[in-house]
């Protein structure tokens, strides 16, 4: 069933142009990948002149809710998680996006436009695995 | 210089993607992954406008060795699908389908002040110090 009231397609649609016209803009200009846990995960083994551009790309996420607010309220969030399991979440999504080299970004949006095999197995993996995790953690155990 | 600046007006038109698209939002989030409860399909929607616009920016890139800039082209050069990919991708998974958060979004969120996304920051990266460490005690010397 259809959540219709949730149901958001105009502005995920705006937003993923956004997000395709930053992947854009690095690629075209710098020559790299917009894969944050790569670009996140590169700087726990710093290789020279390979530092800044991450750290700024990463400043750039950081202060984005600022810029945001200067037109319009930050949208609600809800966690729904406790303590505990954001803490085991963080150290899996840390740990996993490492070892497939990719997340949502690097993978998903990057790779999947490069036609990239690799990138295309990994989502189809990643998104069935977390789909799972939903359906369990939603289905089963409440 | 130039390079730098374009490095951070990218990571900020990223952030202002997210934040408008409703990925920071692990509730949403939830509800895009929770096919078989009240379905949520909006974030496919992401998705879709990324790869519409990225696509031919790859299309374009893969014809020069070189960026706008002068600087190197640098794609990634591992092709294969092994136990690695999938085993990080599932456990990729089973975090982000825990806590609703995947790495842009945490580190967005990190900036908006919410305090899950402290605490999840800290364990992402933790997490990825954990694969640090294990990379340079067990593995080949040029792996990663």
């Amino acid at each position: 069933m259809i959540d219709w009231p949730a149901f958001t397609p105009l502005s995920a649609f705006a937003g993923g142009l956004l997000i395709g016209v930053s992947t854009s803009l690095l690629l075209l200009l710098n020559g790299r990948i917009a894969g944050i846990s790569g670009i996140l995960g590169e700087l726990l083994h710093p290789r020279r002149n390979d530092i800044a551009w991450r750290l700024l790309f990463i400043a750039g996420l950081i202060i984005s809710p600022l810029a945001y607010q200067l037109l319009h309220a930050l949208p609600d969030t809800k966690m729904m998680a406790g303590n505990g399991t954001i803490v085991i979440a963080g150290l899996l999504v840390g740990i996993g996006t490492r070892y497939a080299a990719g997340c949502t970004s690097g993978h998903g949006i990057c790779g999947i436009s490069r036609l990239s095999p690799r990138s295309i197995v990994a989502t189809l993996v990643f998104m069935l695995s977390a789909g799972i995790t939903v359906f369990i953690a939603r289905h089963i155990f409440h | 210089m130039l390079p730098l600046l374009a490095s951070l007006f990218a990571g900020l038109v990223f952030g202002l993607g997210l934040l408008l698209s409703g990925m920071t939002n692990p509730a949403k989030v939830i509800g895009f992954l929770d096919v078989a409860g009240a379905w949520d399909p909006s974030l496919a929607f992401v998705m879709l406008g990324a790869i519409a616009v990225t696509y031919f920016a790859f299309r374009f890139a893969g014809t020069r060795g070189k960026s706008l800039l002068g600087l190197p082209v640098v794609l990634p050069g591992r092709h294969l699908i092994d136990a690695r990919l999938l085993l990080g991708s599932i456990a990729f998974g089973i975090g982000w389908g825990l806590a609703g958060y995947c790495p842009g979004p945490a580190i967005v969120s990190l900036g908006a002040g919410y305090k899950e996304a402290i605490v999840f920051f800290a364990a992402m990266v933790a997490g990825m110090a954990v694969y640090e460490l294990i990379q340079r005690i067990f593995a080949k010397p040029d792996a990663g």
